[in-house]
C-alpha cells in the first residue's frame, strides 16, 4: 500500500490561557514552528482545522486569513470543520493532497487551533454541543459532561468498576503530561484529588473532564520519496482514515462502541498493513476516562468491559504493554478542540523520532492516534513510522 | 508619587457588620457541598445599613484616634461601589452626619474594588498642596453578588475610614510613596441600571488581579529603593483567600508579613473597604518604625501602592477607637432566608 505522506517537520504552542494571544496569533505562532523544524520549504498549500472560530472568537475564514498572513500569497488555503475532531481531518485532508501530487511540488502545511478562552465556560459547553444531533442532544439540554456521566454510569453498572477506578485514565494522562513542555496541566493528579473535585454532572468529577485551553499546532508534510532530503528524521503517515458513526449513542446497537472508531482503525491498519500487536504507542481522544476506556477497548487492547482493568493495572503507562497518550492527552495536554487531532501529531513524531525525553517509549516504531467529534459521531485514525 | 510636603495618617477607624454567612450555608443553597469555597464565612450588613451608615461608623472611629474635631475636615471622599443612590452623592450624607459643617469638599469615587485607596491620595495631593488640613478616605461597600454566582460567596459588607494631614508627631504613620498603574481590562462590571455586576471568569486573575497588584508594587519598590524584604508588613486586596497569598508569593513575600491584615476568609470580600481595612488591622499590631506595603486592585483595572512607614503616635492612638479584631470577633450568625431577607434579593 503506497503511503499518503511524510512528516518533515512540527511545531505547536503551550496549550493554556493565551491571554494576550488571538486564535490568528497562536496559529501563525505553531506554523512558524513547524515550518522552521522543517527547514522552511515552499509551501503550496495549508489546510486549517478548527471547531468554532466564528462563534468564540467572531473571526471566520481563517485558512485564507493564516496564509495571508503567513505570507503565503497563491497558495491552495482550506479551511476544515469537524468539531473537535477538526485538526485530524485537516491533517487527513493535507495527506491527501500530497499523495495527489506526488514529489517535487512543495510541502504542505497542516494547522489546527483553537481559541477557547474569548468566552466564558457555559458559552463553551454551549458551542461544544453545536457538534451534536441538535434535536435529541442540544435542544434537550444535555451537555458532553452529561452524556459522559450517563457512559460512565452504564460502565459502571455494566462491568464493575468504581468511579475511582475509572478515574485513573486521567491520572495516567497527568502522569505523562508533567514532561510535556507543552501540557497545560503538567503536573502528577491522585485520585483522591479527582474524587474531591466538584462534580460537573454526577458521577463525572471536574477534574475528569479536559480544562478550557487555547492551543494550536502544525505539521509540514511532503511526498514520503522526498522526506529523505529534507529531513534526517522524517515520519511516515502509513494510513489516514475518516469514518462516520451514529451521533446519539443511545442509538447505538452497543452503547459501549465507538463504530466510528472501529471503522477507522480497521481501515487504518489495514492499509498500513500493521497489526495493534505492531503499534508502539497510542495517542486517543479522551473525552473524559470513560471514553478514553471504552477507547482501548475499541482497538483491541481489551475485552469489551476489562479496559479498566487495563488501566487500574498500569498497563497503559510508558514502559508497560500498551503505552496511552504519551504527552498527556486530553486530560494532561489539554484539549483545545480544533487544535487536539494536530497535537497528537505532534507528540506521535517526537516519538517516532525519539524526540520525547523522559516520556520516550523505547524502541518506537508505529504511532496510532486517535481524534474524534463528540463522543464518536465522526474518527479520525492515523498510522504513523518512523522514516526509513 | 509623593506629596510636595510630608503627609500621614492622622487617625483610621473600622467597621465590620455584625451578621455573618457561612460559604458552606451559600454553597448548601446551589449545591456546592464544600468543594473549593473561596473562604469561610462573610460580614453581611443588616437591614438597617447600607454603604453610608456603614462609612459613618468607620469615620466616626476615624475622628476619634485623630483627635481632630469634625469641622477642622476639609474634605470626604467615599470610594465604594454599593453607593445607596445613583445620583446623589454619599460623601456629602457621612459629611453631614459627622458634623463636618459646609465648607468642604465631598464626592463619591468609583473604581471597583480600589476606589477606597483612590480617595486616600486624593486627599495625601489635598494635604500635601496645603488647599485643606485635613482630609477623610472612607472605603465602604456593601458589595453585590448574584445568587448563585461565584461572587456571591464573597462578596461583604465593610468600611474603613482614614484621616490625612501633615506628617507630625500626631501621625500614626506616614505616606513614604504611592504609585498607581492602571489599564482598559474589563474583568469585571456593572452597568447603569443592573443590579449585579458580572465578571469575565479566570480571567479575573493572572491577566487583571496579578499583573496589576505585581506591577503597581513593583513600580513603588522601584521608585522607592526598596525591595519585598525592607516591608514588615503587606495588605493586598483580597478577593479571596488564595489571590493575595499568591500575589505575596509571586513577589517573594513570606505568608506571615500578609497574616494580620488577611481578613478575607473570615469576613468576605468588602470590596472598597478590603484593603484599607486590611491596613487597619495591620496599624492595629504595627510598631513604630515599620514599614507597610499596601496595594489595591480596582476591577477595569488599576492597582494603587502605598508605602507607610508607622510613628510613635501609634501607641497613643491605638486604644481610642475599638481594633478591627474586635469587628472580626463580634458576630451573629443568619441563615441563607435572612440573608436574602436582609438584603433585599427578593425585590430584585
Amino acid at each position: 500500500m503506497r503511503e499518503p505522506a511524510a512528516i518533515i517537520g512540527v511545531g505547536c504552542t503551550r496549550v493554556g490561557e493565551h491571554w494576550e494571544s488571538s486564535v490568528l496569533d497562536l496559529a501563525v505562532e505553531a506554523c512558524l514552528r513547524a515550518l522552521e523544524d522543517a527547514g522552511n520549504p515552499p509551501v503550496r498549500a495549508l489546510y486549517v482545522g478548527n471547531a468554532a472560530s466564528e462563534i468564540l472568537n467572531e473571526q471566520g475564514n481563517l485558512a485564507a486569513l493564516l496564509a495571508d498572513v503567513l505570507a503565503l500569497e497563491g497558495v491552495k488555503a482550506v479551511e476544515v470543520r469537524a468539531g473537535d475532531a477538526s485538526g485530524a481531518l485537516a491533517f487527513h485532508q493535507a495527506c491527501l493532497d500530497v499523495a495527489a501530487h506526488g514529489p517535487g511540488e512543495g510541502a504542505v502545511l497542516a494547522c489546527g487551533v483553537e481559541k477557547m478562552t474569548d468566552v466564558l465556560a457555559p458559552e463553551v459547553e454551549r458551542v461544544g454541543m453545536l457538534f451534536e444531533d441538535a434535536r435529541c442532544t442540544f435542544h434537550s439540554g444535555i451537555t458532553i459532561p452529561g452524556l459522559c456521566a450517563l457512559l460512565t454510569r452504564l460502565y459502571m453498572d455494566a462491568f464493575g468498576p468504581s468511579y475511582e477506578d475509572i478515574v485513573l485514565f486521567a491520572v495516567n494522562d497527568h502522569r505523562n503530561a508533567v514532561n510535556n513542555p507543552c501540557a497545560q496541566y503538567p503536573f502528577p493528579i491522585k485520585p483522591e484529588t479527582i474524587m474531591g473535585s466538584p462534580i460537573v454532572a454526577d458521577p463525572i468529577r471536574l477534574f475528569d473532564t479536559p480544562g478550557i485551553g487555547d492551543g494550536a499546532a502544525a505539521a509540514v508534510l511532503c511526498a514520503p520519496e522526498e522526506a529523505p532530503k529534507l529531513s534526517d528524521t522524517p515520519v511516515v503517515v502509513r494510513a489516514s482514515e475518516v469514518a462516520s458513526g451514529r451521533m446519539n449513542f443511545c442509538e447505538r446497537e452497543d452503547m459501549f462502541s465507538i463504530g466510528s472508531l472501529r471503522a477507522a482503525a480497521k481501515r487504518a491498519l489495514e492499509a498500513a498493513g500493521v497489526s495493534i500487536k505492531d503499534v508502539s504507542f497510542f495517542e486517543v481522544h479522551n473525552t473524559t476516562s470513560v471514553v478514553g476506556i471504552l477507547a482501548l477497548e475499541e482497538l483491541g487492547l481489551a475485552e469489551r468491559g476489562e479496559g479498566w482493568r487495563l488501566v487500574k493495572e498500569e498497563r497503559i503507562a510508558i514502559g508497560a504493554d500498551w503505552p496511552v497518550n504519551t504527552m498527556g492527552g486530553l486530560k494532561g495536554r489539554g484539549h483545545p478542540w480544533g487544535a487536539t487531532g494536530l497535537y497528537q501529531i505532534v507528540e506521535a513524531t517526537w516519538q517516532l523520532r525519539g524526540e520525547a525525553g523522559k516520556n520516550q517509549v523505547e524502541g518506537a516504531q508505529v504511532g496510532l492516534t486517535h481524534n474524534m467529534s463528540g463522543l464518536g459521531s465522526l474518527s479520525c485514525v492515523h498510522i504513523l513510522a518512523r522514516g526509513r | 508619587m509623593k506629596p510636595l510636603r510630608p503627609v500621614g495618617i492622622v487617625g483610621y477607624g473600622a467597621y465590620i457588620p455584625v451578621y455573618r454567612i457561612k460559604a458552606s450555608e451559600i454553597g448548601r443553597m446551589w449545591g456546592n457541598e464544600g468543594c473549593g469555597l473561596p473562604i469561610v464565612e462573610k460580614a453581611v450588613a443588616g437591614p438597617d445599613e447600607d454603604m453610608t451608615t456603614i462609612a459613618y461608623e468607620a469615620a466616626r472611629y476615624a475622628l476619634a484616634r485623630a483627635g481632630v474635631s469634625p469641622r477642622e475636615i476639609g474634605a470626604v471622599y467615599i470610594g465604594s461601589e454599593s453607593k445607596p443612590y445613583a445620583v446623589k452623592p454619599s460623601g456629602t450624607i457621612v459629611a453631614e452626619a459627622l458634623g463636618a459643617g459646609s465648607h468642604l469638599l465631598a464626592a463619591d469615587y468609583e473604581f471597583a474594588c480600589k476606589a477606597g485607596t483612590e480617595a486616600f491620595q486624593t486627599c495625601i495631593g489635598l494635604v500635601g498642596s496645603g488647599m485643606v488640613r485635613y482630609a477623610m478616605a472612607i472605603g465602604a461597600d456593601t458589595a453585590q453578588g448574584r445568587p448563585a454566582d461565584d461572587l456571591e460567596y464573597t462578596a461583604a459588607s465593610g468600611g474603613a475610614a482614614f484621616v490625612f494631614g501633615l506628617k507630625s508627631k500626631d501621625t500614626v504613620a506616614y505616606v513614604e510613596g504611592s504609585c498607581s498603574y492602571t489599564t482598559d481590562t474589563a474583568d469585571f462590571w456593572r452597568r447603569a441600571g443592573q443590579p449585579y455586576p458580572r465578571h469575565f471568569g479566570r480571567f479575573t486573575g493572572e491577566p487583571a488581579y496579578f499583573r496589576h497588584v505585581i506591577t503597581a508594587a513593583k513600580m513603588l519598590m522601584e521608585e522607592l529603593g526598596l525591595g519585598p524584604e525592607d516591608f514588615d508588613w503587606v495588605v493586598f486586596h483580597q478577593p479571596n483567600a488564595k489571590f493575595p497569598v499568591k500575589a505575596a508569593k509571586k513577589l517573594g513575600i513570606p505568608k506571615e508579613k500578609l497574616e494580620p491584615g488577611l481578613l478575607v476568609p473570615i469576613i468576605g470580600n468588602t470590596y472598597s473597604a478590603s484593603s484599607p481595612l486590611g491596613l487597619a488591622a495591620t496599624l492595629d499590631v504595627a510598631k513604630p518604625g515599620d514599614r507597610i506595603l499596601m496595594v489595591s486592585y480596582g476591577s477595569g483595572a488599576g492597582s494603587d501602592a502605598f508605602s507607610f512607614i508607622v510613628q510613635d503616635a501609634i501607641e497613643e492612638k491605638r486604644p481610642l477607637a475599638p481594633p478591627v479584631r474586635a469587628f472580626v470577633q463580634r458576630k451573629k450568625y443568619i441563615d441563607y432566608a435572612t440573608y436574602v431577607r436582609f438584603r433585599g434579593k427578593l425585590l430584585r
